[in-house]
Parts: structure tokens; C-alpha cells; sequence
């Protein structure tokens, strides 16, 4: 093909003040600014948002599927890690 | 629409046995594949296909409603259908994306369908020939897509399966306001209900057909079932939509052309004749009152759209170049 490819954006809406943005999808735009304009076409036609960003898709770092175990796993067996691992006497009250 | 997508789909695949029932785990485990996950390639290309067959039907969608904005009898409804074609629209994008997703690029897809080589939904290569037509179309086709739709939401690809989910909330309208359109018209004159049953006659059949071919003539269903890209069968799917929709006709007043619909007590459903295939085959392979039509209307917007693109692209690489020249001068 002889034309040139637009570049991908990711875009984050955040839905109401108080909350983070949150992935909603992805659009093609020449720039940031065009990006920004198809971002409120595409995903916020119907109040969906209060907020949005676009980032370039290839501006994103991603971990590696295929090493999740790796990346994730080790978590799994640190019970110690949470609340319900401590044994405190009922007699002491919430904590 | 959309279940016709499957038509010519390959989902033969060439993996180990281990890599493919480690996956099949996975898919009967309820687990979504997320883009970067293995997946064999029979899988990766029936989505592609079949995703990006959905969103071209999408995007050609537009065209017979988009006829009829500026003639639409009342502000009210003119608003409604600009709405429901913008709509359209979007769903097209976030199925663009979500092909996307599979390693295939935008300007590869827009290129297939440009070209004749991607298929879309038979549906839209009927005219949409009176205003009541736009109230047939927003009630049985997207009532179809609906149905289709509503099936696709639990698919095991990720991105496809949230693409359905959102195009689904957004549905709704557009059956509603079809129906509200037929309704007008039915409680208007002789002449007014008349143009709504001919648009009934004209478009229920054509509605059904976007079930995609019978289950024994649907060659690469059962593959596409056991990967959980698809549910529920087209014959399933057809049933269901029979069944919601002929009480809603009754509610009109309107009549459903068929001599053989019937409602089948023992199985709870309606009974009704077989589909014209030649016909459906004939407008799926090209051959149907406005293919050429449609593929001459997408070939034109992206031909005059062209400047546009160039420009915005050279602008952005203009100002992309002047920020590196001051950001150096300033070191
Ligand atoms: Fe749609
Ligand atoms: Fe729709």
C-alpha cells in the first residue's frame, strides 16, 4: 500500500470526578490534538466521561504474557501479606 | 450480521496437539485470550475475519440509513437516525480495533473491503426505498444484530467480547426507535400503514437471512463453537428471533410474509418456511440489488478523503520536526 499509516492511540476516560481513567479502546489519529477530537467522537457520545487521555500505543511498555509466572506468581504464597493472616483475640475489638 | 462472517472462514490450524488442548483448557475454562496470549492461528484468523467482516458491515450499514437523514419527516427523527448512523459508526471503530488487536493494520482492512475482497452483511446490499423502510430496518435488522450480538458478548476473545458489550448498550435505541417509527405510521392512514407493511414485506426476509446459512450448510461452525468465537448456532439464533419479533408485528398490526407461519405448540415456538438460499448466496457473492452500489460509495468517501489524511499526516510530522528543532536549540 502506498499510503502512510496513521498512527494508534490508546484512550482513557475517567467517568466522574473522584475516580482513575480507565482503558476504553483505541483510535487512529495524526495527532494528539485530531486523537484527542476522534477519542470524544468514538467513546464519549453519551456522557461516558469527564476526562480523557490519549497515549500512543507504541509510547506503551507491556510485561511479557509468557512471563507471567514469573512477573506474578510469587505474590501467591505470601499470605503473610494480608490482614486475615494475623490472629488478634476477638476480646481486642476491630483491627 | 454478523454470524455471517463465519462464510469462508479457515479455522484449520497447524499446531501440536499439546499446544492446542492446552488452549482448548483455557477456553472451556471460561478464561478470555487477551491479545498477546498463544492462540492458534486458526483462531486468530477465523477472528480476524469474522471481526473485521462485522465491522465493515458496520460501516456499508451506514450507507442506506445515511440516505435518509435529510429527508427524514420530523427534527425528531432526523436527530434520531443522524444519532443511530453516527452509532454505526463507532461500532465499526471499536471493531476495527479489536481486529487490530489480532496483528492486522487498519489500512489492511479498509484496503480488503475497498478492493471486494472482504465480505459484509448481505443486509445492507438492499435499497432502503421508502421512510418506512428506516423503521423496518431499525426494528428486524437491528433486532437481528441484536440477537447476534447479544450471543457474541460471552465470546472468548477479550477485545471482541468488551467491542460487544458496549455496541450492545447502544443498540437498543436503535430498535426502539425503528419500532416507534412503524408504530407512527401505522396509526396514521390507510396509505401510511400500507408503506409500513411494504416495508416489512421487503425487508423480513433479508432480516432473517442475517443469520447466516442453515447449521447443516454452516461448514466451519463447529470449529468456531469449540473455541467459543461463537455460542449459539444460526438456526438457534434465527428461532429466537422469529419468536420475539412475530408478536411484535401482531402489536402493529402488521403481518409477517409468510403463509406458513405458524405457532408450533409443542415446541414453543413458531414454525415458518425455508429461506430463498439462491437468493441469500447470490447477494453474498456479489450479486445483490446495490453490492456495487455500496463498494462504489466506500471507494469514493476514501478517495476524497484522501487529501485529508495527507495533510494531517504532514502537519503532524511538520510540528513533530519544529518541537525536536527547539527542544536541541535549547540544549
Ligand atoms: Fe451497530
Ligand atoms: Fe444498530
Amino acid at each position: 500500500m502506498s499510503e502512510k499509516f496513521t498512527p494508534l492511540w490508546e484512550v482513557f476516560i475517567r467517568a466522574r470526578n473522584g475516580l482513575a481513567h480507565k482503558h476504553a479502546g483505541s483510535i487512529h489519529a495524526a495527532d494528539a490534538e485530531m486523537a484527542l477530537q476522534a477519542a470524544r467522537d468514538v467513546y464519549t457520545r453519551r456522557g461516558e466521561g469527564q476526562s480523557l487521555w490519549v497515549v500512543r500505543s507504541d509510547q506503551i511498555v507491556a510485561s511479557d504474557p509468557s512471563d507471567k509466572d514469573m512477573m506474578f506468581e510469587p505474590t501467591a504464597s505470601k499470605i503473610y501479606r494480608h490482614p486475615t493472616f494475623y490472629e488478634i483475640p476477638e476480646e481486642v475489638g476491630n483491627m | 450480521m454478523y454470524s455471517q462472517g463465519l462464510i469462508g472462514a479457515d479455522g484449520s490450524t497447524v499446531e501440536t496437539e499439546e499446544f492446542l488442548e492446552a488452549f482448548q483448557k483455557r477456553v472451556d475454562a471460561e478464561q478470555k485470550i487477551e491479545p498477546n496470549d498463544p492462540m492458534p492461528e486458526g483462531y486468530r484468523r477465523t477472528l480476524v475475519r469474522q471481526i473485521s467482516q462485522h465491522a465493515h458491515s458496520e460501516i456499508v450499514g451506514m450507507l442506506p440509513e445515511g440516505n435518509w437523514i435529510t429527508r427524514a419527516p420530523t427534527l425528531r427523527r432526523k436527530a434520531a437516525l443522524l444519532a443511530k448512523v453516527q452509532d454505526e459508526g463507532g461500532h465499526g471503530l471499536y471493531l476495527y480495533s479489536a481486529a487490530e488487536t489480532l496483528g492486522v493494520s487498519r489500512e489492511e482492512l479498509t484496503d480488503q473491503l475497498l478492493t471486494g475482497a472482504a465480505k459484509y452483511s448481505s443486509i445492507f446490499n438492499y435499497p432502503a426505498l421508502t421512510w418506512a423502510d428506516i423503521g423496518a430496518i431499525g426494528w428486524l435488522v437491528d433486532g437481528a444484530a441484536i440477537m447476534n450480538q447479544i450471543a457474541l458478548c460471552r465470546c472468548s476473545y477479550g477485545p471482541y467480547s468488551r467491542a460487544m458489550i458496549r455496541i450492545c448498550k447502544e443498540e437498543s435505541f436503535h430498535q426502539r426507535q425503528g419500532y416507534e417509527i412503524l408504530l407512527t405510521l401505522c396509526r396514521g392512514t390507510d396509505a401510511q400503514k400500507k408503506m409500513a407493511q411494504e416495508a416489512v414485506n421487503r425487508i423480513w426476509w433479508p432480516a432473517l437471512m442475517m443469520f447466516g446459512p442453515h447449521d447443516s450448510a454452516s461448514t466451519h461452525s463447529d470449529q468456531s463453537m469449540h473455541w467459543k468465537i461463537k455460542r449459539f448456532s444460526n438456526d438457534n439464533l434465527r428461532d429466537k428471533f422469529v419468536n420475539a419479533t412475530v408478536p411484535q408485528a401482531e402489536y402493529l398490526g402488521l403481518t409477517v410474509p409468510d403463509p406458513n407461519l405458524k405457532w408450533n405448540e409443542e415446541k414453543q415456538g413458531y414454525d415458518y418456511s425455508d429461506i430463498d438460499w439462491d437468493e441469500f448466496w447470490r447477494v453474498v457473492k456479489g450479486d445483490g440489488i446495490c453490492n456495487r452500489d455500496r463498494i462504489k460509495a466506500r471507494q469514493k468517501a476514501h478517495r476524497e478523503g484522501a487529501w485529508v489524511r495527507e495533510a494531517a499526516l504532514a502537519f503532524a510530522e511538520k510540528r513533530a520536526g519544529a518541537a525536536d528543532a527547539a527542544r536541541t536549540a535549547a540544549e
